[in-house]
């Protein structure tokens, strides 16, 4: 006999789903406005192994000569980016599921094994609640990210009223190169993020769809109040 | 719907259908609003509406809960200085005669006053290296010297600080900014006719641009020939090609 067993709950879902399209188009928008001054690469010395970015980048996505509208985008998303973030945070501490959440001292050390065991090492996985340890680090870092994310922000669109902010964060150019990286870091998080959805496999993201994962009854009585949860 | 005598894989094919509508409603939505936002964008012309409208609200918010005239834009040391890019010649076509240059002032409420650049270069001279910052992400360290664009207005135009806008146009009028008179007043906005010790070279605006630090490079009108007070907003080149009319840092 199966049961409903709530998972993720609604608050989470919400803010989950609306932050994934506003962040893609942030990020969409950022492009636009990183276009008009690309300076970034990786490389040693005068050796370039890679542009942010090649020309071939930009013919293929066509994100050329539109930093007017990329800033006016951007500006008026970040509205919403911002206030879904510090909705959440209040929710996540109110509720109580920043427990859940947060890395614990022994995260670190399960994270590895986490990541070994998802490598295809044959390392065991460490017990585990709600979210894993690997999950529970990188879900706080993308909090952080965002929050960083805002500050730099601020201190790239307000460097003369907000002069203490941009101080802060190392000036105008570090604030720029740091709000770049961290979008680079959300495409990285994307990437395994997917990978991993990908893996756990259907039951994993139905549960961030519907709230509810379906699992074997401890005990044949419970049935009738999970399934009338609402 | 009635859930009675569901078992739990049909409550949970119920839930998963639900949340599939759901995605599918939400996934309608974002496209509808993305279009919305972006309805009507021509590149280079002008922005749509919705987006407009915030940039608007954008700057109200900055305008009644950031500026002020005792935030300063930080200065730096002469060591700092780097080589300022010329970046734009609109409303600069013709080659400038300094002999025929002259500065049209309209004042608030319609009377015309004509300056030459004597009757600027006698207000107090005020040095200052500050970061000037294009709208494009860069930004150059650059030294200007000239009059503060409040003194020149209580020596000349003394009244008009009451004006809601400040209007400033090339002589030929190709290129053309407005600007919200609390930002004009500003201590550090100069009339300038210096750049890193030397007197302005005609393709950095001699012989006299503005020096607005609180706000975008492509409000730091190069060459100005007419300067106005007044209480509409003022046309603005990079405005009408999409640019947020305040470019306020």
């Amino acid at each position: 006999m199966k049961t409903l067993e709530e998972k993720h709950r609604l608050a989470t879902r919400w803010f989950h789903w609306i932050n994934f399209p506003i962040l893609s188009a942030m990020i969409f928008s950022g492009l636009l406005i990183y276009w008009a001054y690309d300076p970034y690469r990786i490389g040693i010395g005068g050796l370039t192994l890679f542009h942010f970015f090649p020309d071939w980048f930009y013919n293929l996505t066509g994100i050329d000569h539109q930093l007017a509208r990329g800033m006016a985008l951007h500006f008026v998303l970040a509205w919403i980016f911002t206030l879904n973030g510090i909705a959440y945070v209040i929710y996540t501490i109110v509720s109580g599921e920043w427990r859940e959440l947060l890395p614990e001292p022994k995260s670190f050390r399960e994270a590895l094994d986490v990541a070994l065991h998802d490598m295809g090492f044959k390392v065991p996985l460490p017990p585990q609640g709600r979210y894993n340890a690997a999950q529970r680090i990188s879900y706080s870092a993308i909090v952080v990210m965002g929050g960083l994310s805002l500050i730099t922000g601020l201190a790239i669109y307000k460097p003369a009223q907000l002069h203490w902010l941009t101080a802060a964060v190392g000036g105008y150019e570090w604030a720029r190169f740091e709000h770049f990286w961290l979008a680079m870091g959300y495409v990285a998080f994307f990437v395994v993020h997917i990978g991993q959805v990908i893996r756990a496999g259907w039951a994993n993201f139905r549960s961030m769809l519907t709230g509810y994962d379906l699992v074997e009854a401890p005990d044949a009585a419970v049935p009738e109040e999970a399934a009338n949860a609402e | 719907m009635p859930n009675k005598q569901l078992t739990p894989e049909q409550e949970m094919a119920r839930r998963t259908r639900r949340g599939f509508i759901g995605l599918g409603a939400g996934a309608v939505a974002a496209v509808a609003g993305w279009e919305w936002l972006n309805a009507g964008y021509v590149p280079e012309g002008k922005l749509p509406g919705p987006l407009r409208a915030v940039l608007g609200f954008n700057e109200r918010v900055a305008r009644s809960t950031l500026f002020s005239d005792s935030h300063l834009v930080k200065t730096y040391p002469a060591s700092a200085i780097g080589k300022l890019k010329e970046n734009g010649d609109e409303g600069m076509a013709d080659d400038l005669d300094p002999a025929a240059w002259s500065l049209q002032v309209m004042l608030r409420g319609g009377p015309i006053l004509t300056l030459n650049i004597d009757d600027i270069r006698k207000l107090p001279r005020v040095e200052e290296i500050i970061d000037f910052k294009c709208v494009e992400g860069w930004s150059t360290v650059t030294q200007f010297a000239g009059a503060r664009f409040s003194d020149f207005t209580a020596k000349f135009a003394s009244g008009s600080e009451k004006a809601g806008y400040v209007a400033m146009a090339t002589p030929d009028g190709g290129y053309y900014v407005g600007l919200d008179t609390a930002s004009a007043l500003h201590p550090q906005t100069l009339l300038a006719w210096q750049m890193n010790g030397e007197d302005l070279a005609d393709e950095h605006g001699a012989p006299l641009r503005l020096v607005i630090p609180v706000k975008y490079g492509i409000k730091n009108i190069k060459r100005i020939g007419k300067i106005g007070y007044g209480e509409t907003q003022p046309p603005d080149y990079w405005q009408e090609r999409g640019y947020d009319f305040y470019a306020g840092l």
